[in-house]
């Protein structure tokens, strides 16, 4: 006897996958997926939305009687102020290798954690550093100078 | 009522109540004192801690020689630290500054605070190392074969989690080593910046960032990072670390115990001095499905497990021996020497130098060549590496031995010695010569995170370990050469990092020539 193969399938037949198997795996990808929502939800909530650190300008007035090229950090800030003939400009002291605090030296900056050294503008000339130290946004109103730690200008920007 | 013959409820009810506590104990403690080999059995399986342990122990598994301990003893030092981590918990309090008065009132206030805090740092640090040995071991000894394959991963996983709350912790007492340790690792953790600002799209893909983000709640370190590293070091990574260790030791014995050689048995025999243990000494009552507990080809029928004895007492008097000397030797430390607080934390004046714990100081060695590749690409090559051991060395020569395998103790010897000398040639070398950036200052960064010292190092192992596995043609001789190089550069690093580095990150022969400050 040869089995005919018919096009039309009987409900008694057996179905390729059982009806209750499918359900089964239906709801199990359903959890998934819903756990897998869960998951991503609640990774938003560590991520915070408002950054709780101290504002990012303030004001100072320069010494009187800083000399060209001579560094002046304002008390509690990571911040060298600077002054010659061009103008009033301001390198952020955070090592761009791992956010150390560099020290002005005679010869630039140096950094107390791996040794990084930069340049009096600010450009890498020893160490692991990868980028130069950042030029601040000042801007200067009589004898005050406002620093903009949160924005950066290219190196060489000194304001008058 | 009562029928004749019964005592009246008032009677019974007297002599329950004073029959109560030996009925309370018999509850508790099914089998009572076990005498018998069953009830030894009995009293392993019928206890939910002891049960992670099989009721019989084989002997090769209770030789000083298979573990030296280091498993138990790093368990032990967890469960120092849990204790004494409980109740620094009733004065901590995770604030600035308060934190530092908190840390500043257990140390000379709190009746023992000094020293609970100095045993929950100096059991932390012997963690630290028993893990590191412990996984050394099991490297050895091959005995991170089939079927302990999936075991090895946990246990790298462990050696992870171990690592991230020694790091959580560190930040806690607020000090200025604190500080800046944990300033240094944020930004380690913000480092894949060093390759997307080197290619320019750190703007719309900034993985770094989103990294530091998550770990400090904020863009410096301060109140928010305090409280995620206090959540982290005290809740989070604890539940993970329980976690792992419950399946961990809960594999080890369906794993079939440790690993031994296939001629275990024949070595104990020579070894023996005594007589057989006893093996069953009654015929055992409960009937297990054959297939469930023999894995070997040929069932044992009609006598018991050969060369096995009772866990209880055998096994667990080892393991309590190994706990009391691990704690004899934390309280020794502890009584020793404090544990260290710096001044309160400044976050405008670094540390100089500003040092990681020592078992972060060879990472802080290879940081200070590139901040990505040092801090997480290499680290990141390690931990791949050592996971895929037991999946690619499939052989089976050597398994529960001491260096077994093909090439041996000779090619551990040699790899000793390569290990070192490489470790120290590179070192050597970047101190006295310097680094392309000091050559060739305009040089791309990109250049200087893919060759540094530190892949270099990561590379001469590599090409050392295929030397090793194509002259003895063996996986097994690729993974000695490569662990035991591993194990070399992690200890020169560490020490370079401990005790040559000085101020600035300079190298320094002896701390006496550092320059005042």
């Amino acid at each position: 006897m040869t089995t005919q193969v018919s096009p039309k399938r009987s409900r008694l037949d057996p179905e390729p996958m059982p009806r209750r198997d499918w359900l089964g795996l239906g709801a199990l990808w359903a959890m998934a997926v819903s756990f897998l929502f869960a998951t991503v939800g609640m990774m938003r909530l560590p991520k915070a939305a408002v950054l709780p650190s101290p504002s990012k300008k303030f004001r100072v007035a320069l010494p009187e009687t800083l000399a060209a090229g001579e560094p002046f950090v304002p008390p509690g800030r990571s911040v060298a102020l600077f002054r010659d003939e061009e103008g009033v400009y301001a390198i952020s002291t955070v090592c761009t290798h791992l956010g150390c605090i560099v020290k002005p030296a005679a010869d630039g900056f140096e950094c107390p954690c791996h040794g990084s050294r930069f340049a009096p503008d600010g450009e890498v000339r020893k160490g692991p550093a990868p980028k130069p130290l950042a030029w601040l946004k000042v801007s200067v109103s009589g004898s005050l100078v406002t620093i903009d730690e949160g924005t950066t200008v290219p190196q060489g920007t000194k304001v008058a | 009522m009562p029928a004749i013959g019964t005592k009246d409820a008032l009677t019974e009810f007297r002599e329950n109540l004073r029959a109560a506590p030996k009925r309370i104990l018999e509850t508790a403690f099914r089998t009572g004192l076990p005498t018998t080999d069953r009830s030894r059995s009995t009293f392993v399986f019928g206890n939910v801690f002891l049960h992670l342990h099989s009721v019989r122990t084989h002997r090769w598994s209770l030789r000083w020689l298979t573990t030296a301990g280091l498993g138990i003893a790093t368990l032990a030092a967890f469960l120092i630290t849990l204790v004494t981590g409980v109740l620094l918990m009733f004065y901590y309090k995770p604030y600035p500054e308060v934190a530092y008065q908190s840390i500043k009132d257990i140390h000379f206030v709190v009746p023992t605070g000094r020293f609970i805090r100095n045993l929950h740092r100096w059991a932390a640090n012997v963690m630290v190392v028993t893990v590191i040995l412990h996984m050394a071991r099991v490297f050895y000894t091959a005995a991170y074969r089939r079927p302990r394959e999936y075991n090895w991963l946990i246990g790298i996983a462990l050696l992870v989690v171990t690592l991230a709350l020694s790091f959580t912790g560190y930040l806690l007492p607020w000090d200025q080593l604190a500080y800046w340790a944990i300033t240094i690792g944020a930004n380690i953790a913000q480092s894949p910046r060093e390759v997307t600002d080197a290619l320019g799209i750190t703007e719309w893909f900034d993985p770094g960032g989103l990294q530091r983000l998550l770990l400090l709640g904020s863009d410096t370190v301060g109140e928010e990072a305090l409280i995620r590293f206090y959540l982290l070091h005290v809740m989070l990574l604890p539940l993970v670390l329980a976690a792992l260790l419950a399946v961990h030791f809960w594999r080890v014995r369906k794993d079939g115990g440790l690993a031994r050689p296939d001629d275990a048995d024949d070595i104990l025999a020579r070894e023996r001095r005594e007589e057989t243990y006893p093996v069953f000494t009654e015929q055992p009552q409960k009937t297990y499905h054959l297939a469930a507990i023999v894995r070997g080809r040929t069932p044992a029928v009609g006598r018991g497990p050969e060369n096995t004895v009772p866990s209880m007492p055998h096994l667990f008097y080892a393991e309590f021996g190994v706990l009391m000397l691990t704690v004899a030797v934390c309280l020794l430390l502890s009584l020793l020497w404090d544990a260290p607080l710096k001044e309160l934390a400044n976050p405008n004046v670094p540390e100089n130098p500003a040092k990681a714990p020592w078992y972060f100081l060879g990472l802080q060695e290879m940081v200070s060549f590139s901040a990505f590749m040092g801090g997480i690409g290499v680290p990141t090559i390690v931990l791949i590496g050592l996971g895929l051991i037991p999946y690619l060395d499939r052989e089976a020569e050597g398994t529960g031995r001491w260096f077994g395998g093909p090439g041996g103790w000779p090619l551990v010897r040699l790899s000793l010695l390569f290990g070192f000398a490489a470790a120290l040639g590179v070192e050597a070398f970047a101190i006295r010569f310097g680094w392309l950036r000091e050559w060739f200052p305009n040089i791309h960064q990109l250049a200087i995170t893919v060759f540094n010292p530190g892949t270099v190092l990561t590379a001469l192992y590599a090409a050392f370990s295929i030397w090793a596995m194509k002259r003895h043609n063996s996986t097994r001789a690729g993974a000695l050469a490569l662990f035991t190089c591993f194990l070399c550069g992690f200890t020169v690093l560490t020490v370079i990092g401990t005790y040559f580095r000085g101020p600035n990150w300079e190298f320094f022969w002896s701390p006496a020539d550092w320059p005042g400050h």
